[in-house]
């Protein structure tokens, strides 16, 4: 957006006072006459026992100065500074960087083209492709999922063929390019404290033994109830939903009792990021690739 | 003996100085053990990082530097303008109003109260409070001008002036706020126009608070420690107009290649780099002051420490205009080469010229011959110049290490090393710098003790001349 051109020459006003002030200063002070004082002698003047001499500008400092002077007007000449005026090269800090990413997708466009075109079960054979996806999953992915890719609590793990969304290669490439955005609602309110601990039992009871049956089965109603259109009613999940299976012994958050009390309660939320206006395709599909060989040979 | 009041505030001054000085740079030293071994925190909220690191910046930037610089300006302003101090009970307000202030900055920054703007975290109430507490202090200092006994103003009070008239409006204008309650408060700017407001700020703070003020500082302690007349007056007069006009557009490089607009960063390099020769002025004027006495550099101490920081003071007014081109700026930005670069200025400028003013003023506030151990002096400016050193070389290292790191990309456009990997890479030079801190804060325990030891020794001098009633 550009300012008003009251404002532009505003700028423009006062850079050029700035300039030729610095100007006139050091041309009025080096033919500054030294008040008749000889060289070696003081200005007169003694503040508490302290008195002045009055040197001329050292000829080095005055030609830095006048050096970052010229300077200065020729960068303004060549580069945006004054006001709206756009300088002779036409830079922008938009336009260098729209520059360097151009030729980083070039040069990964003409590094893809060997394996892009293959499936991606067969991509992961290709040894160029798989370390590029190591490194793409390094800088993007890895914050959340970890640089070994088993993911943190909250975070899924990558590599053990359990999916929360599907783990299909056109279902990693939409999951990668269009994110997710995973919900659990707060049961709190519909379950009651009581209702809680008995859903929580039932769903531990799954996979652990020893629960207490009593409560097993009063949390089986509520389950039907409340949990089914979601988790299905063998418990299984949906991957159409995100719904995590609750039947295995692989929990996104923890199998503990207490958090799953609290997730029933309060409710929990994943958000996988949208990568499609950050990565080109070819770099979306050979991240898919990668994360696809973390679970298949 | 007749106590003399102008003597007596200053010396409170100077009390607070190094008291202060020694509990930002122990703060500084314990968050830079921190950066190193992070456990140090023990998961406790006041104890992180995060919450001392404002803390460490607000204690020696205005308790240890503020004090220094209030208490010298009004030695210098009185002696100078050969005038009391202009209203007194007012001049105890600004000390004890001062102190009120950086006692509300330890109460509430590591508890998590704080405006989240650089250099000014305080919260508005203490925003509001340190704006009369500054206006009291103008009308004392402008007071004792106006009831000056000289014809010209001396240098050092040009220089003092610039810094309160600025401070004062950097201080207001940055903190401009809508209260929402007692702690909470949001700026009026909006974002990229909030940015540039704060590091106009931000590098003015450093520009008249760290740097003008100090010169004042330099002006009057050089001349009078070497016994000799300041080297050139129309150096001064140069630097002084071109330093205080050039300062006040450099705020735009802390924010290169940001959304910052092209123009405002261009203009903020160019004049960047103007400002390379006007802050030279005063480190050739101060230097060039010693011509014809170099011997003092090698027999007094306390010349040792006013000169080397003119050193360290031309060494990082050569680094900051250096760092705001912006080629150099891609590498340096957010690198622990800033922090280098910051230490630079305050640890060998700021703490060197304060130290040494502060051996100068102390026999002459006691009315003493001399500071208790001159040995002492010397083993401070060795134990300090050390630390600097150590801390200055780790963190360039540290900070060029890890621009290239960060930089490094494979022929795909990935990054080579994560970030986890620079901070590993770092390791080593935060326990080098850990140390350097550490030396620093010693000599300024031995400061401390010869303070101390000076105050109590008997030997009082000859009646040092006081203003002329």
């Amino acid at each position: 957006m550009e300012m008003t051109s009251g404002w532009s020459l505003y700028i423009i006003i006062i850079v050029v006072v700035h300039i030729v002030g610095y100007s006139y200063l050091l041309w009025s002070t080096s033919k500054m006459k030294s008040d008749g004082q000889k060289q070696g002698e003081t200005t007169g003047h003694s503040w508490d026992g302290i008195e002045e001499y009055n040197n001329p500008l050292p000829r080095w400092w005055l030609f830095m100065f006048i050096f970052t002077i010229l300077f200065a007007i020729g960068y303004l000449v060549l580069y945006p500074g004054m006001g709206n005026y756009k300088g002779t090269l036409g830079w922008t800090e938009e336009g260098e960087w729209a520059k360097e990413n151009t030729a980083v997708l070039e040069k990964r466009a003409e590094l893809f083209s060997t394996f892009i075109d293959k499936p991606i079960p067969q991509m992961i054979k290709d040894e160029k492709a798989m370390a590029i996806g190591e490194r793409l999953f390094a800088n993007h992915c890895s914050t959340c999922h970890g640089s070994d890719a088993q993911g943190a609590i909250g975070f899924p793990n990558l590599t053990d063929n359990d999916w929360l969304y599907g783990g299909e290669p056109d279902t990693l490439i939409q999951t990668i390019t269009n994110g997710r955005n995973g919900v659990m609602p707060a049961w709190g309110s519909a379950l009651g404290d009581d209702g809680v601990k008995q859903v929580a039992a039932y769903v531990r009871n799954f996979s652990e033994e020893g629960q207490d049956q009593d409560l097993v089965a009063e949390g089986k109603g509520k389950f039907a109830m409340f949990c089914v259109a979601c988790h299905g009613a063998d418990a299984k999940g949906n991957h159409l939903m995100g719904a995590p299976n609750l039947t295995d012994t692989t929990w996104l958050h923890s199998f503990d009792s207490s958090m799953i009390e609290t997730i029933l309660l309060e409710g929990t939320s994943g958000k996988m990021p949208a990568h499609g206006d950050i990565l080109d395709s070819g770099s979306i599909k050979t991240l898919a690739a990668y994360v696809y060989s973390l679970s298949h040979e | 003996m007749k106590t003399n009041f102008n003597d007596e505030i200053v010396k409170k001054f100077a009390i607070a100085t190094v008291l202060w000085g020694i509990i930002g740079m122990l703060v500084g030293v314990f968050i830079a053990a921190e950066m190193a071994w992070p456990l140090l925190n023990a998961d406790i909220p006041w104890l992180t990082f995060s919450r001392l690191r404002p803390l460490h910046t607000n204690a020696v930037i205005f308790a240890f530097g503020g004090n220094a610089l209030i208490g010298t300006s009004f030695y210098v302003v009185y002696r100078t303008c050969k005038a009391n101090l202009f209203m007194p009970k007012l001049a105890s307000f600004v000390f004890w109003g001062y102190q009120l202030v950086i006692v509300g900055a330890v109460l509430t920054l590591p508890f998590g109260y704080t405006q989240s703007r650089e250099y000014a975290e305080l919260i508005w109430p203490i925003d509001v409070f340190l704006t009369i507490v500054w206006v009291a202090y103008a009308v004392v200092f402008f007071g004792t001008i106006t009831k000056r006994k000289e014809k010209h103003i001396f240098v050092a009070n040009w220089f003092y002036a610039a810094f309160i008239i600025t401070i004062a409006l950097l201080h207001i204008v940055n903190n401009l706020q809508i209260p929402v309650n007692w702690h909470l408060s949001y700026s009026v700017y909006p974002g990229a126009v909030d940015a540039i407001v704060q590091w106009w700020y931000g590098h003015n703070a450093v520009g008249f608070f760290l740097t003008a003020g100090f010169l004042g500082m330099m002006y009057y302690f050089i001349p009078m420690q070497a016994g000799r007349p300041v080297y050139s007056y129309r150096l001064s007069i140069v630097h002084f107009w071109a330093l205080i006009s050039s300062y006040m557009w450099a705020g735009p490089h802390h924010l290169h290649y940001t959304s910052l607009p092209d123009w405002t960063q261009s203009l903020g390099m160019v004049f960047s780099l103007i400002l390379l020769a006007p802050s030279w002025g005063g480190m050739i004027n101060g230097i060039m002051t010693l011509s014809g006495a170099w011997h003092k550099l090698r027999d007094d101490p306390i010349i040792k420490f006013l000169i080397v920081s003119l050193s360290f003071y031309g060494m990082s007014t050569f680094e900051g205009p250096m760092m705001a081109i912006k080629t150099v700026n891609a590498l340096s930005h957010y690198t622990d080469w800033t922090i280098g670069h910051v230490h630079s200025g305050a640890l060998g400028w700021v703490a060197l010229i304060t130290i040494g003013s502060l051996y100068v003023l102390i026999p002459k506030l006691w009315k003493k011959e001399a500071m208790y151990s001159t040995k002492l002096i010397n083993t401070h400016f060795w134990i300090a110049t050390l630390g600097i050193v150590l801390y200055i070389a780790s963190m360039w290292i540290a900070g060029v290490m890890q621009g290239l790191m960060w930089r490094d990309i494979n022929a795909d456009g990935t990054v080579v090393y994560s970030f986890a990997e620079t901070v590993k890479a770092t390791y080593p030079y935060y326990i080098a710098r850990f140390i350097g801190g550490t030396l620093f804060l010693a000599g300024m325990c031995i400061m401390l003790y010869n303070f101390i030891m000076t105050v109590k020794s008997k030997g009082d001098a000859k009646d040092i001349a006081g203003v002329a009633a």
